[in-house]
């Protein structure tokens, strides 16, 4: 037996996914209020289509933006625009937000078709519906994702990779959807295939995640030009670098787009997304969220409006107790949340309630030079040089030190026995390094 | 013996050759230099903080030899200027003191927090997650990168987790108004006594919900300035310091006590025993705080005078001095 692929360094978080790894998705509460965000994605923020008092269908596009690098957004209930205004985002800063008010009564816009399938459906018109429909990757980053079905000139797109490595402790959404709906990821891994004439497609999956493996291995039979290849479960084995280092063994160039390896990296979830876009002709208005944590009751995977303030799937899940955090995304790369009045977004995959024990702060103490930062660190940097560079302030060595191609994954300060911000301080360098060369 | 003296010979012959020769490249191959270099190199303060805009004491030693401003060392001050002239033989610029000032009251009893912040304990660090954990987006976060960036231990942050600046130690050097990420310390004129401590341009009420020393843009500062100096834009007061007096009324009248002033006692006008009874001072005074009949001779009410020196200026007879 053929060992399974992966990449160098990383390392081997406790995943504990135990509690939502069995759990079907169900439905969440659609609360009365839901906050839109006019920026939930990367590029350029939406401008929105519709005044207050407005009464807005399910599906109906409520924002926009002309932009390339941009995707639409959609009310993901019926009811009437109360507020266009700034509103307390996952970013930690308040931004511009549409807020709708709930009727309860679900009334659907008319979709822009009836949905067709993949072999109607000529390959521009999968890009031209997933722009309407609103799509970004769904994995975290949230790039848009009609921008990356249309590569760049002169280059050649042979393999699309589909992300399924959920290498996040404790999320379970990407999961659950590779087993319940198996036949929806394939059909969008194909309908992404033939957006971009692309030969090859491979779903990447984590060798512990053995039934999702076989379900979808048992959905592709029909299409021989498909792959499920089993990954070594280590984190962070689902980010885009890694993903197509372990997959194709090529390594991707800092700054330079994987289409330019002729490969192109999407997340299960953003697949399904693309498959629903296309049959339906409905646009992006759900998503599947984890919810979990210690401090939380009844953990779930939950299938969210978009929209739906993070305070009211905690309140469905039942607290034990004031948490110590809530994070948005997984442990290592989410982001602590201020304000439980933050919607979940498109790129909301997992909410996590920790215990005031798990949120202390750690104690740091000096560091010891052992270099195991170095060892895990999957881009082969050496986090200990550049924190401390940025600690006394030399930016020109930190970049000489090559910070910005960090990934900000975290495995250095996770291993460190110090406790050291690592990648807190490469983050601060990579923002100051990107900031000056905009200059 | 014979060994000994043989060995000193040689090793004594090989150093006065290299001797000869090194004397010799070193009139051959000297680089002609400046001798103004050395010496203003010996007045410059050697803090080598590069406020001046060069790499260090020697750089702007070498920029001033090429003709640079001799007033750009604001560690020195006016005393270094006028060496620096001397040396060059060329008047002295004038030069203004500046100082560093935190335009900002809203330390930790003032301005709340939106969150518990963690992470790494600087400014910089802080402002980089989600905006910084201050209710307030332009006040000051407290984790002293001004403090640390300050050479010249002139910043200190007080208990309320604001920094405090002695302006006797500052220099002006800038460091402080570079390491902070909110843009919260301005230089202003070592003369200019009184400030508007508030970067905020929120709306008063909105300033009003997060904290208790902000400017609310009530205006009150515009009413009662008699120089038409201080105004407010954006929700925010500023002052025009080519038209402040240091008068102190605005100081007063502020309701949040944004605005402070460092102008301790000053000298009252006094009228003198030239005064002919003119009234022109009278009718200048914005206070009111002169008083007198026509061809009689005037007199100060010193509880009133806010030392504006508008009368002096105004007086024909030149009879009024500040005492």
């Amino acid at each position: 037996m053929t060992k399974a692929k992966t990449f160098g360094g990383g390392i081997h978080p406790r995943y504990n996914k135990e509690r939502t790894l069995n759990l079907p998705i169900v439905d969440a509460v659609v609360p009365k209020e839901l906050v839109f965000p006019l920026s939930q994605h990367i590029g350029a923020p939406c401008q929105p289509l519709v005044k207050v008092g407005e009464r807005v269908l399910k599906g109906q596009k409520i924002a926009d933006s002309d932009a390339p690098i941009s995707a639409p957004i959609h009310s993901s209930v019926s009811g009437q625009v109360v507020a266009i205004e700034k509103r307390p985002h996952c970013s930690g800063q308040d931004t511009m937000a549409i807020v709708v008010s709930n009727d309860g009564l679900d009334e659907e816009a008319v979709p822009a078709s009836t949905g067709t399938s993949i072999e109607n459906v000529p390959a521009d018109e999968i890009v031209r519906i997933v722009r309407e429909a609103g799509i970004v990757g769904m994995g975290g980053a949230g790039f848009p994702t009609h921008y990356k079905m249309v590569p760049p000139a002169g280059t050649k797109v042979e393999m699309v990779v589909l992300n399924g490595a959920e290498c996040e402790p404790y999320l379970t959404a990407d999961y659950r959807l590779m087993m319940e709906e198996s036949e929806q990821v394939v059909l969008g891994l194909r309908l992404l295939m033939k957006a971009l004439g692309a030969d090859k497609g491979c779903i990447g999956v984590e060798e512990d995640k053995s039934e999702a493996i076989a379900a979808l291995k048992q959905a592709r039979e029909a299409f021989p030009d498909i792959e499920v290849i089993p990954l070594q479960v280590k984190y962070p084995q689902g980010s885009e670098f890694m993903l197509i280092r372990a997959i194709t063994g090529k390594e991707l160039p800092v700054g330079r787009l994987p289409a330019e390896l002729g490969v192109i990296v999407n997340n299960v979830a953003t697949a399904v997304a693309v498959a629903n876009a296309v049959t339906t002709g409905k646009p992006l208005v759900e998503r599947v969220v984890t919810v979990s944590g210690s401090m939380v009751e009844r953990p779930q995977n939950l299938r969210v409006r978009l929209g739906t303030p993070v305070g009211a799937l905690l309140e469905q899940c039942g607290l034990k107790g004031q948490p110590g955090k809530v994070i948005k995304g997984g442990p290592m790369m989410g982001v602590t949340l201020a304000n439980l009045d933050v919607p979940v977004i498109k790129t909301t995959c997992g909410l996590l309630a920790l215990s005031p024990e798990e949120a202390e702060p750690l104690e740091i103490s000096p560091c010891i030079r052992c270099g195991r930062c170095v060892d895990v660190c999957p881009m082969r940097l050496q986090p200990v040089f550049i924190a401390q560079f940025v600690e006394r302030g030399m930016l020109e060595q930190a970049e000489a030190y090559n910070a910005t191609d960090c990934r900000e994954c975290g495995c250095c300060s996770y291993i460190c026995p110090a406790r050291r911000p690592l990648v807190q301080n490469i983050r601060l360098a990579k923002s100051a390094i990107l900031a000056k060369r905009r200059k | 013996m014979i060994r000994v003296i043989t060995a000193i010979s040689i090793l004594g012959g090989i150093g006065a050759l290299f001797g000869a020769l090194l004397a010799y490249a070193a009139k051959r191959f000297a680089v002609e230099t400046d001798p103004r270099v050395d010496q203003l190199l010996g007045v410059l303060p050697g803090a080598n903080c590069g406020a001046c805009g060069y790499p260090g004491c020697s750089g702007y030693a070498a920029a001033i030899a090429q003709g640079a401003p001799t007033n750009l060392c604001p560690v020195g001050g006016a005393s270094v200027a006028a060496k620096v002239a001397e040396i060059m033989g060329v008047a002295a610029d004038t030069m203004e003191r500046q100082v560093a000032t935190v335009y900002c009251r809203g330390g930790k009893a003032e301005c709340g927090t939106r969150f518990q912040y963690d992470g790494i304990p600087t400014c910089k660090a802080a402002q980089a997650v989600g905006g910084g954990d201050k209710l307030c987006t332009y006040g000051c976060l407290g984790y002293g990168d001004c403090f640390r960036a300050c050479t010249f231990d002139a910043i200190h942050m007080d208990e309320n987790g604001l920094p405090v600046i002695d302006e006797d130690k500052c220099t002006g050097c800038k460091r402080c108004v570079l390491a902070c990420p909110r843009n919260i310390i301005g230089m202003r004129p070592a003369s200019a006594l009184v400030q508007v401590r508030c970067l905020s341009e929120a709306k008063g009420r909105d300033v009003r919900a997060i904290c208790s020393a902000g400017c609310i843009g009530c205006g009150l500062c515009e009413k009662a300035c008699p120089f038409d100096a201080i105004h407010v834009h954006n929700n925010l007061a500023s002052i025009d310091y080519s038209k402040c007096r240091n008068c102190g009324l605005c100081v007063s009248k502020c309701p949040t006590k944004v605005i402070v002033e460092q102008l301790g006692t000053r000298p009252k006008a006094v009228i003198g025993d030239d005064c002919v009874g003119c009234t022109v001072c009278k009718k200048a005074c914005p206070v009111g705080a002169i008083s007198g009949e026509l061809k009689a001779k005037h007199v100060v009410d010193p509880d009133k005078c806010v030392s504006c020196k508008l009368c002096v200026e105004k007086c024909p007879k030149k009879t009024i001095t500040m005492q």
